[in-house]
This record gives structure tokens, sequence and C-alpha cells, in this order.
């Protein structure tokens, strides 16, 4: 319990932190960020996706819980999505962020790739970029609650990967995206 | 593994009328035809120039193929300024010669008659070399119609993750497509090097970033550039010396420029925001990139030499992906507003910008060397496809491309 708490408040830290170091830069999600609410509750489909086959890997490992095999536990969810032309990690991922960085911090051994993606409207190499801020995004909170940079391998690709094919928001709002892979050893 | 019986077709739609462009009919050329119609082939090469306004087969009055038999009255009562006639000999085995007249059908007079001697393999070649010597004789300028292009297909392979991308050369009107490289990971942002011999490309086939040159001769490669993070958007110098490119290694995507004979970089942007997509001004002086510097991405202008970027767009919430035209007079890019991402034409002098497409996901322009042109990405019904339009927007022709989505083309010089 006692170790859940201090995740919550490393990570307050790296909300105001993380605040901090883009101060410069105002970003306002106009074009379609402003309607889009809350991606996740609307898509909450994490079983499809390049987690699933890694999942035997971690069979067996355990931190306080968490176990990388187990299709309910904390450490199912692994794609955090993102509003708009915005690298910022919303109140609601947080969550996520925090089980995986708990497992990671206990578990050094343990490596991840952190997979960037955008939505394709715009120019491709624009998008890669925003895959990449994003897959920072969610490494700064990470290497705030413990994790080391060695274990967080940070791949973009941009608008070339969607998750869903398609076009239209619906499509878009599950192709923004940080995925959380664990690869196979 | 990947079935690339890519097909181009063509449909040629003049979108806001050509009422300054020449009348021009090309007769179907006489004579043995080695299995393509060259005229026809013509024809649509030189309708896809807001220059000239084609007329169709099916309203020709007559089908002369010699000078002799041109009726010059019937092709002026049409209102037709030019006439162009050719026959087709065979000479031997495989080869063949086409002899073709340009009249003017006001005058009745003829500005010029040539032979081009060919192989029946390069039947489509050797129609695209008329279109650009009628180009060069009506407009004065030097047509871009057998040069080429590259683009990248997207294919669905075994699952709905798993992709086939290819990066084609082929014809300028997408005929003839040719594999450069294939992977199941994705290939990005192809750039022609200025003598049109190779090819720059990003593949992430190694599951990362990496950028590539190709010789399109031999095929052979050489991986320029496999820093960890971004190594994407390489941009060929005018000269064909340098290689501008974004590159993360440093934590966040910067410009640098590397110098080809020694792989020496040399940074150009030093923002913690994103600096992206080089493009060079036609002098190699300058480089223009996207920088999302100011809250949202913009074009900014810089030194090749580095110093302080200057803002160059305002106008609209997302200006990205920047091509000199070839002049240098104007840039074209990927104009983003109220939600609609458009082809933009700003003139650098007057900073004015001219939204000249009509989509709401286009990308990706690349100016024709003579900047009548522009290629770019964009969606029908779903489909990504590639599109020329005039660049005054009069004139916009789909090029379609079977077996996959195609996606970031490059015009050859």
């Amino acid at each position: 319990m006692k170790f859940v708490q201090t995740g919550v408040a490393l990570l307050t830290i790296a909300i105001l932190a993380a605040g901090c170091s883009s101060s410069g830069r105002t970003k306002t999600y106009g074009v379609d960020g402003s309607g889009m609410g809350a991606g996740g509750a609307e898509i909450g489909k994490y079983g499809y996706g390049p987690g699933r086959n890694d999942s035997a890997a971690g069979a067996g490992v355990r931190d306080g819980g968490a176990n990388l095999g187990d299709p309910s536990g904390p450490l199912a969810k692994r794609i955090i999505y993102f509003v708009y032309d915005s690298s910022e990690v919303q109140p609601e991922y947080l969550t996520v962020i925090n089980n995986h960085a708990s497992f990671l911090a206990a578990n050094k051994a343990k490596a991840i790739v952190l997979q960037g993606h955008a939505d394709e409207r715009g120019s491709p190499e624009y998008n890669i970029a925003l895959g990449e801020q994003r897959a920072q995004s969610v490494a700064k909170l990470m290497k705030l609650q413990g994790v080391a940079d060695s274990q967080m391998q940070i791949v973009s690709f941009g608008e070339e990967k969607p998750a869903v094919n398609g076009h239209g928001e619906n499509a878009w709002q599950q192709n923004r995206r940080v995925e959380i892979i664990y690869p196979e050893r | 593994m990947i079935s690339s019986q890519s097909r181009a077709e063509l449909t040629v739609e003049v979108t806001l009328g050509v009422e300054n462009a020449i009348p021009i009919a090309i007769v179907p050329f006489g004579g043995p035809q080695p299995g393509e119609n060259l005229a026809g082939i013509v024809a649509a090469d030189l309708a896809r120039s807001s220059h000239f306004k084609v007329l169709s087969e099916s309203q020709m009055p007559e089908r002369p193929s010699t000078p002799e038999q041109v009726q010059f009255a019937l092709w002026k009562a049409l209102g037709q300024d030019n006439l162009v006639i050719g026959q087709v000999r065979q000479g031997g085995t495989g080869r063949y010669e086409v002899q073709f007249q340009v009249f003017d059908a006001v005058r009745g007079s003829q500005l010029a008659s040539l032979s081009l001697p060919f192989a029946a393999e390069e039947s489509r070649k050797t129609a695209h070399r008329i279109a650009d010597l009628i180009y060069h004789l009506l407009t004065g300028e030097n047509g871009v119609y057998a040069t080429r292009i590259a683009y990248v297909t997207v294919a669905n392979g075994d699952g709905p993750i798993d992709r086939r991308y290819v990066l084609h050369v082929a014809d300028a009107d997408g005929f003839n497509p040719q594999d450069v490289v294939k992977s199941r990971e994705p290939i990005m942002s192809p750039a022609w090097s200025p003598d049109g011999k190779k090819i720059a490309y990003v593949s992430f086939e190694s599951k990362r970033s990496a950028i590539f040159i190709q010789n399109l001769a031999n095929g052979e490669r050489e991986k320029v550039s496999e820093l960890p993070g971004i190594n994407g958007a390489p941009a060929w110098s005018p000269d064909g010396r340098q290689l501008a490119m974004t590159l993360s290694k440093d934590g966040n995507p910067e410009i640098y420029v590397m110098t080809l004979s020694n792989h020496s970089l040399r940074r150009i942007t030093d923002h913690f925001a994103i600096d992206t997509e080089p493009a060079w001004s036609r002098d190699g002086s300058q480089l223009v990139f996207t920088s999302d510097r100011g809250g949202k991405p913009q074009i900014y202008l810089v030194s090749a030499d580095g110093g302080q970027p200057q803002r160059i767009t305002y106008e609209g919430d997302y200006n990205a992906g920047a091509a000199f035209s070839p002049n240098g007079k104007s840039l074209a890019m990927v104009h983003g507003n109220a939600g609609d991402y458009r082809i933009a034409l700003m003139n650098l002098a007057s900073k004015q910008l001219r939204v000249l497409t009509k989509g709401s996901l286009d990308e990706s322009p690349s100016f024709a060397r003579n900047g009548s042109m522009i290629l770019y990405a964009s969606q029908n019904g779903g489909k990504a496809e590639l599109t020329v339009i005039s660049t005054d927007g009069k004139v916009r022709d789909k090029l379609r491309i079977d077996g996959g989505e195609a996606r970031e083309p490059a015009w050859s010089p």
C-alpha cells in the first residue's frame, strides 16, 4: 500500500516537472482535440496489439500482484492515447504508466520499447517527430518513478503503422498512441 | 511475396476550366503501333498541363497521318490552334521509327517535323519524349513527361497489422512501376539525388529508422545514418554533395546536414521543440523546415550554415512539409486549416498563401522540375492515391495505382 502511495506522489511531481519543461510551448487543440474527451474510455480495447504475444515471456514475474501474463492484471493495459498534435499525457493514463513504471522499477532486468504513433493527418515526417515526443513524455514519467533509461527504448513510427485502418476521428483517436511493448527474449 | 502487378490508370480532371489553354489535336498516328497508342499517351500527357486543351478523339473531323492529307480548314473550323499528326514505321525486328509533324492549324503552316527511332519496349518513353518536344515547342519551357516518380505503396499482408511497404519508381504518368525496395516495416520519404541516379529514403527494416542511399541502376545501397532516435526526412543539396536530415540523437528532432563524402554532420537547429522536414533553396544557401517551436507546426527559414531561424508562415493552424519551387520563388506545403489538410503555395516575396487542392488529407507535395505541376498524396473514398495538379490549380490528374495505398510521392529531377 505504501508503495502505491509513493508512486502517486512521484507522478504528481512528474506532471509538474513535465509542465515546467514545456512551459515555453503553448499548444492548442483547436482542430479536433477540444471535442475529443477521454479517448481511452470509448476505445478500451487493449487486448489487441503487440503486447499480447509477449505475455508468456513475463509469466511468473510478480511484483505486488503485477503479472505481465495476467490479461486482467495491472500490466494488461499497454496503450496510452493522446489528443491531436499533442504529446501531453492525459490524466486518465497515469495509472497505466504508473503500473508499468512500478513493475520496471522493481524488475531492473526487464526492458520495454515505447512505440510512438500519430494519426494520418498532416505531414509524415512531422508525425514521426510527434510520435517520438509522445513516447518521450511517457518515458519521462517512468524515469521519474525509478525506471532506468537503459530499460526504455523509444521508436516512433509516426503515421506509418496505424492500429486501425480507416479515416475519421474514430480511427484517428485509436492511432494517436504510445504502445508499451515488452519484447520477447 | 508481393504480387506487385501495379497497373496505373489515368483520369484527367479539368477542375477550373482552362480558358487560356492552347487548343490542340493529337491525331492517332498511322502505321503499325507496337502495343501502345503513342498519340493517346501524348494526348494524355499534354492534357495534364493547364497550357493545353486537348481535343478528344471522337471530335476529330479526319485522321490524317501525312502532311498532304491534312485539310486545315476542318481543324480551323473546330478552333484548333495546333495539330499533331504522325506515322510509325517498322524498321527491323522490334525496331520502330515515328515521324511526326506539329502544325499551326490556323495558318496551315508546319512548325516542326521530327523523327525518333525506338525499340518496342520504349514505346511509352518515346511518346513521353514526343510530348516533351511539343510542350517545349509551344510553350518555350522544358516538358517533364519523360521524368519519373518515386512513391511508397502500403498493402495489407496476412493480418490487420501485417503490412507490406514497397518503394517504387515509375514513369511520370504512373506506368511501368518498378520495385526499388520492399519491407514489412515502413519505408518513408524518398528523395531523388539531383542527377536522378540515386534515391535516399528512410527504412524501418531493422525495427528502427535508418537513412539509406540506393543506386537505381545497380540496386547497391549504403546506410548513411542509423543513430539512436529519429533518422528521417533526407533532402539532397542542389549540388548532390550534402544530405540534410532530421536526427534526434541528442534528445529531440533537430536539422543536420551530412557531407556525403565523409558522413560528417553539421547541426543546423538547436531547439527543444520539433524541427524536421528540411528542404533546400535552389542555390543551396538556405533551408526551410517545419518546427512547432511557436506552439504549432509552421515553416521556418534558416541559413544552410545554421544561425537564427526566421518564421515565414503565419496563416493557418498547421503548415508543414515545405518544398521549394524550382525557380525558388515559392514554397509548396501542407496547409491545415479548419480540419482540412491541403496543398498550398506561398509566394516567398509577398508571403501570400494560395490553397491549391480541395482534399481533406492532402500531403507530401513535390514539384515537377519545370515548376508547372505538383505531385502530392491524397485520399479518395478512403483510398490513398497520388494526384498531379497544375501549379495554377486549374488541372488535376489522379494517378491510381493498384496493389495498395500509394503515398509519399517524389518527382525526379
